[in-house]
């Protein structure tokens, strides 16, 4: 019996995951095809814009470059192990663009921005605002979803560009400045040692990870419930929903450009 | 006209709509009364496909609503919500000139603003208001806004859901007139929500009761008085005893 319901139950859990991904993938998909068709909402576009990406620049900036001069210090205490000190440019410019850089801005994308569309369309449901926007004749996927899943689409990659470039002179800093490495060689064995696909998957992953945190905000915001409580609930779920699919996004995304 | 028809809508284990049945002639203002919480918003979202109906139909001239264009048909609507529901991202303007700033009806900017600015002195406010934000303003205020925006682009049909509660009595009387207004010279069809008795009596040509997920009663505004109905008595005179519990 118990086993009975405990099988009962895994499998309500599993249809109810696949209900939902098939939800969030509809989702998507209509978002992605109000961006297409007219009309296009550009001003709400550029406030996206504005928000998402330029607004986000001094708390990736500050994430990346703590993170890279962390990464230097590590890998020139744990290199020093095997006197592999001097690894500290590459392992530091392949860490950062491959995998820190996109994982972290993408993180701190999902708690900035994801949360706060989560929150503001949520709002706007529960007071009715979503629905006024319908009888005002004006399609609540294309005014409010299209133009912040887009904006994030164009503009996260940008910020993980910024991010891996910002992380990697954090390294150098520490590096140059600290564990005493010549400048000019650092700089040179980072160019020389960074290939064409490693940013570019830098920028495929940012491009994918912003996708998700501003899909996973504007679905959790406009399924929210009633009331504060509604509302709440709706931010902390985007978030975490976010949060994970970015982490297993990027374990994909590695996958396909690193190992196969 | 607008044709309702068995409309049923149920919330979970909660039946708020059991059967609707009325009908709203072109050019004429209906007020629905009714109990608080007896479905009277849904009704109205139910309308505007704000809220899908579990049964029953819906007819805009003869052509089922679910069967015609969204667009077309959204675009013959306005509606004030009962909580404003205004934009606060955007100024006051803003808000009431939302349809005239986009879309098919889209006009330049200076002209769309004139137009809410007098749409903003129609419902008693001064143009002052127009480039502050919702938030700014008070509720009475918020809900003259969102009237403003609901008559902004002179739709043929305006739902009005409560336009009077808390607004003080002078105030109230501007509304009402303006209701009034709309329909007998504008044309417009009107469905008014309100529990009001002398704003029903100032903007009604029929009465309808919603009571137990139906129709209770429903006729033209001189024969409230004599509905015979012990249900709409109760109601119009406000008597705590009577068919109607107090406690639902
Ligand atoms: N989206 C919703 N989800 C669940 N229940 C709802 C929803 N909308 C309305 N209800 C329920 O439907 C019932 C009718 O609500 P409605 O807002 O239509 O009442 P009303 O007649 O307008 O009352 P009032 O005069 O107080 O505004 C209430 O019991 C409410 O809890
Ligand atoms: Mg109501």
């Amino acid at each position: 019996m118990a086993l009975l319901q405990a099988l009962g139950a895994l499998g309500r859990a599993t249809l109810a995951l696949l209900a939902a991904i098939g939800r969030v993938t509809l989702f998507a998909l209509s978002a992605v095809s109000h961006m297409v068709r007219p009309p296009f909402y550009g001003r709400e576009l550029a406030v996206a814009l504005l928000n998402i990406g330029w607004l986000s620049l001094p708390v990736v900036g500050l994430t990346a470059v703590f993170t890279g001069a962390a990464l230097a210090l590590q890998i020139y205490s744990g290199g020093a192990r095997f006197s592999a000190e001097a690894v500290v440019p590459q392992i530091v410019a392949i860490g950062m663009v491959r995998e820190l850089g996109p994982v972290l801005v993408g993180l701190m994308i999902a708690a900035r921005v994801t949360s706060s569309i989560a929150a503001e369309i949520a709002t706007m449901k529960v007071t009715e605002q979503i629905d006024a926007l319908t009888t005002l004749s004006t399609n609540p996927m294309k005014y409010l979803v299209a133009p912040r899943v887009l904006a994030a689409l164009i503009v996260v990659p940008l910020l993980v560009a910024v991010g891996d470039v910002i992380g990697v002179f954090g390294g150098f800093a520490v590096a140059t400045g600290s564990l005493g490495f010549n400048p000019a060689s650092y700089l040179k064995n980072t160019v020389d040692f960074l290939e064409p696909l490693d940013v570019l998957s830098s920028l495929a992953k940012g491009c994918a990870f912003g996708g998700i945190a501003a899909t996973m905000g504007c679905y959790f915001g406009m399924n929210s419930g009633r009331g504060a409580q509604g509302v709440g609930r709706a931010t902390k779920g985007s978030v975490e929903a976010a949060a994970i699919l970015i982490l297993a996004a990027n374990f994909v995304l590695t996958g396909v450009f690193f190992s196969l | 006209m607008i044709e309702l028809s068995n409309l049923s809508k149920a919330f979970g284990a909660n039946h708020v709509l059991r059967g609707v049945n009325l009908e709203i002639n072109k050019g004429t203002s209906m007020v629905i009364i009714g109990g608080s919480g007896t479905g009277k918003s849904v009704l109205l979202k139910c309308i505007l496909g704000l809220v899908s109906p579990d049964a029953g139909t819906i007819t805009l001239d003869g052509r089922d609503v679910t069967q015609q264009d969204r667009d077309a048909f959204l675009a013959r609507f306005g509606m004030l919500f009962q909580g404003g529901a205004l934009f606060d991202s955007l100024p006051v303007w803003q808000n009431v000139a939302f349809r005239l700033l986009r879309g098919s009806l889209k006009r330049p900017k200076a002209e769309a603003r004139e137009i809410a600015i007098e749409k903003l002195r129609r419902v008693g406010l001064t143009p002052d208001v127009a480039d502050r934000f919702p938030a700014e303003l008070s509720g009475g205020m918020q809900k003259r806004v969102g009237l403003a925006r609901a008559i902004a682009a002179e739709p043929e049909i305006i739902f009005f859901d409560e336009p009077t509660t808390g607004l003080d009595p002078i105030m109230a009387g501007v509304i009402n007139d303006l209701i009034r207004e709309i329909v007998t010279e504008m044309g417009a069809t009107a469905m008014t929500i309100t529990h009001d008795m002398s704003s029903v009596r100032a903007i009604a040509d029929n009465v309808a009761m919603l009571h137990g997920g139906k129709i209770r009663w429903t006729g033209p505004v001189s024969q409230l008085d004599h509905s015979g109905d012990a249900h709409v008595d109760q109601f119009i005179h406000g008597r705590a005893e009577g068919p109607i519990e107090a406690v639902r």
